[in-house]
């Protein structure tokens, strides 16, 4: 049988010799996989254990289900007689009032899409609110729907925005004294639409290297081995390993719906805190579809952690999960105090799973 | 952070929409994001949309390159 | 939690209900075991099953056929030759006797092919909107041939774990036609009775302890394996059969395949007699893709799965259901 693309990027033999070096590599460094997937691929193939210990693989803030705040959550919970469209991953994540699953246990109509598309033909039954979580990957879809709404006078739908957008974060990342991430590996697929340029900031300002990667194992070693090159050479710079998917300048006609849609805003990161320009919101012109404005919603300028949850460190590589005094004690996949938890590739919840 | 995977192109229609094969699963598929993506192609599909137009000769000098290196 | 509710998670088989069982149920009952089937009077095994399925049709089945297979099979994990069933009806005010009809006709059929008669029953209506169309439940009698006994507790390192074939397509096939994500190509459900398979196979040579990965999948029949032995599994991800669309739906979605139901599959833990009951198996239609895909180890303490690519991963017990999920 002919392999397809993503098989012959998990041969064995090759992931092998790539292993082999790697384990070569004496020098200490922490590299940060910024994207989530990354972090639950890393697990999913049994990676780490296969690194030499002088690599230490830190899980960045790329999971956009884990820096959504607990308001969001809150805030739709408040909406009556609307079905809410969702993203599968988002509907345990607690707010202060629990998750929506729960509060679908009390009547609320929330339903799991695959695709904000589908959240559009739904209101066609019924007034539809889609939650609009996701990164630079996602955005560009939900701003098609919206326009299509719009193009259709669908009166039914709206979206709440809660739109991160990557670039920033990472410079806030790079920017933090008291982080010290040697290299980052580079989203993938965020930057399928965004291309490699706007990362190049770390390296310029900050002097950190990254290199955009895949997702099957062979991308992943293989995007490590080239950020091992930079840092032996002493000259960060930001590449692309993933070349199949990602172009120097990414996706013009994504790019374009999304400046044709959204605007930028500053946007609180659960535990993160507010990241200047990190968010996506709605513009005027399309604010009918703005489920904030149709519905006199506000999202609060701040959001406290209080129950001692120290996600904010985890995400940047401050601690390690296990590090934090609530991790397997109050907080566990099956009672999520953190984001970080909840979904199953959430930097605590990654860890509870693959690395005990 | 965000889950896509290839799909091959079967079917495109006028309206920006067209049917995606992942490999004996096929599903209609969205494709603005890609407009120069013909039938045949390889697309990279999240969330019901096209995003990136897979370039399998990339692919495969990626992994030639990888092979020479370590003497495959 | 004075105010904790039930969520779907509560009936996913996976940790929640096992808390559920233990918090509420069990502070009562006290029940000698936690497995869906039990042996009572020496030789006589009962059951009891409740079918909830959404699309109450779906590719490769319905509701009725799955109450009997789901029936037959628990008994038959036990060894037991299945013989009698009982089955109750709860209808939905408004629905349709015509889909009733088709229903019965189907629990008729699968009973038919499965040499269990309906013996007995109960109808109940209940009011519009208060039910998903209907619900069946069942109780299910067989009896245990001579000499036969299954005990999770008689296994030991070294063991081979065998499965009858390809997991994760009733998942797959009732998500698919329930959910609006319009895939086609997808394999149909495997529902199906395994009772004359199961008599093969003790035949063949000496079982250990079986049991059928539904709900949960064949993550958790492990785990909860390993709960009950104190002993290890490792599996190899090279030898699981996942057929290929069905990965392709669980790469899509973010599903892993070791978590999803399935209605017409084994796990059977077996010593040195392994290959004979391989072999018996293969002859037989509903195993004709059987294989080893790992064994107990007293090395470990938990599931491990040995990935393609040589690293190993840890298979925990979830809370819940999986959800699709964009990242
Ligand atoms: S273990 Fe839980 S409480 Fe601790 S940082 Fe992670 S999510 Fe927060």
């Amino acid at each position: 049988m002919k392999l397809s693309i993503s098989e012959k990027f998990r041969d064995p033999d090759l992931v092998r010799s790539l292993v082999e070096e790697l384990q070569s590599w004496e020098k200490p460094v922490k590299l940060m996989e910024v994207c989530g997937s990354h972090t639950m691929a890393i697990g999913h193939w049994g990676l780490r254990k296969l690194l030499p210990s002088s690599i230490t693989l830190l899980s960045g803030p790329g999971c956009p289900v884990c820096v959504t705040p607990y308001s969001v959550i809150d805030s739709i919970m408040n909406l009556k007689d609307v079905t809410i469209a969702t993203f599968g991953d988002l509907i345990r994540v607690p707010g202060r009032n629990g998750s929506l699953e729960q509060s679908r246990a009390r009547g609320l109509d929330v339903r799991i899409v695959y695709s904000p598309f589908d959240a559009l033909e739904m209101a066609k039954k019924k007034e539809t609110v889609f939650i609009g979580i996701g990164f630079e990957t996602t955005s560009p879809g939900v701003a098609y729907t919206i326009k299509q709404a719009a193009e259709k006078k669908i009166k039914n739908f709206s979206v709440l925005p809660a739109f991160k957008i990557i670039p920033p974060a990472l410079e806030a990342l790079a920017d933090d004294k008291d982080v010290s991430i040697d290299a980052f590996i580079l989203p993938g697929h965020v930057s399928a639409i965004l291309g490699s340029e706007p990362y190049r900031v770390l390296s310029e300002k900050y002097r950190t290297g990254g290199v955009v990667t895949g997702f099957e194992p062979l991308d992943i070693l293989n995007g490590i081995r080239m950020l091992l090159r930079q840092i032996q050479e002493k000259d960060p710079r930001i590449e692309i390993e993933y070349k199949w998917v990602v172009h120097k300048d990414g996706n013009p006609q994504a790019k374009a719906i999304l400046d044709e849609i959204f605007t930028v805003e500053d946007s609180l990161w659960r535990g993160i805190g507010k990241i200047n320009r990190s968010g996506l919101t709605i513009r005027d012109e399309f604010s009918d579809y703005n489920a904030l404005k149709k519905y006199n919603l506000t999202l609060p300028e701040k959001d406290d952690f209080d129950k001692g949850c120290r996600c904010g460190d985890v995400l940047k590589g401050k601690i390690i999960p296990k590090e934090c005094p609530l991790f397997k004690v109050k907080c566990t996949p099956e009672n999520p105090i953190g984001a970080c938890m909840v979904s199953s590739e959430g930097s605590c919840a990654a860890y509870y799973k693959y690395e005990e | 952070m965000c889950l896509a995977i290839p799909g091959k192109i079967i079917k495109k229609d006028k309206d920006e929409k067209g049917i995606v094969d992942f490999g004996g699963v096929e599903k209609e598929i969205i494709l603005t994001f890609v407009p120069e993506a013909e039938i045949g192609d390889w697309v990279l599909i999240h969330t019901g949309f096209g995003i990136q137009i897979i370039s399998e000769d990339e692919a495969e000098e990626t992994i030639r390159i990888l092979n020479e290196a370590f003497d495959q | 939690m004075k105010n904790e509710r039930i969520t779907l998670g509560h009936g996913s088989g996976a940790g929640l209900t096992q808390k559920l069982i233990r918090d509420v149920f069990n502070k009562n009952f006290k029940l000698p075991t936690l497995e869906d089937a039990v042996v009572i009077e020496g030789d006589m095994v009962v059951t009891t099953d409740a079918h909830v399925v959404r699309p109450l049709f779906f590719p490769g089945g319905d509701i009725g056929k799955l109450s009997i297979t789901g029936t037959v099979n628990d008994l038959s994990m036990k060894g037991a030759v299945p013989k009698y069933i009982l089955i109750t009806y709860i209808i939905e005010e408004g629905f349709l006797i015509s889909e009733l009809k088709k229903i019965t006709e189907s629990v008729q059929k699968a009973a038919e092919e499965s040499g269990v008669s309906v013996i007995a029953g109960d109808t109940k209506v209940v009011e519009k909107g208060k039910a998903d169309g209907v619900y069946i439940t069942t109780c299910g009698i067989g009896v245990l041939p001579d000499k036969i006994h299954l005990d999770a507790r008689t296994i030991k390192a070294g063991d081979k774990i065998i499965i009858n074939g390809s997991i994760g397509d009733h998942s797959v096939a009732v998500i698919n036609s329930r959910e609006n994500f319009k895939l086609t190509g997808i394999p149909e459900s495997d529902c199906a009775s395994l009772n004359k398979l199961v008599q093969k196979m003790l035949k063949a040579g000496k079982i250990k302890f079986m049991r059928d990965p539904t709900r949960g999948g064949v993550a958790t029949v492990l785990n909860e394996v390993c709960a009950d032995t104190d002993l290890g599994i490792i599996i190899e991800e090279s030898l699981l059969p996942v057929k290929k669309e069905v990965r392709i739906v669980c790469e899509l979605l973010g599903f892993d395949p070791l978590y999803l139901a399935n209605e017409g599959k084994l796990l059977a833990f077996v010593g040195q007699e392994a290959e004979s009951v391989l072999q018996a198996m293969k002859e037989d239609p509903l195993g004709a893709d059987s294989r080893i895909i790992g064994e107990v180890s007293a090395e470990t303490n938990g599931v491990y799965l040995k990935t393609s690519i040589g690293g190993l991963r840890p298979l925990l017990l979830l809370d819940a259901d999986q959800l699709p999920r964009i990242c």
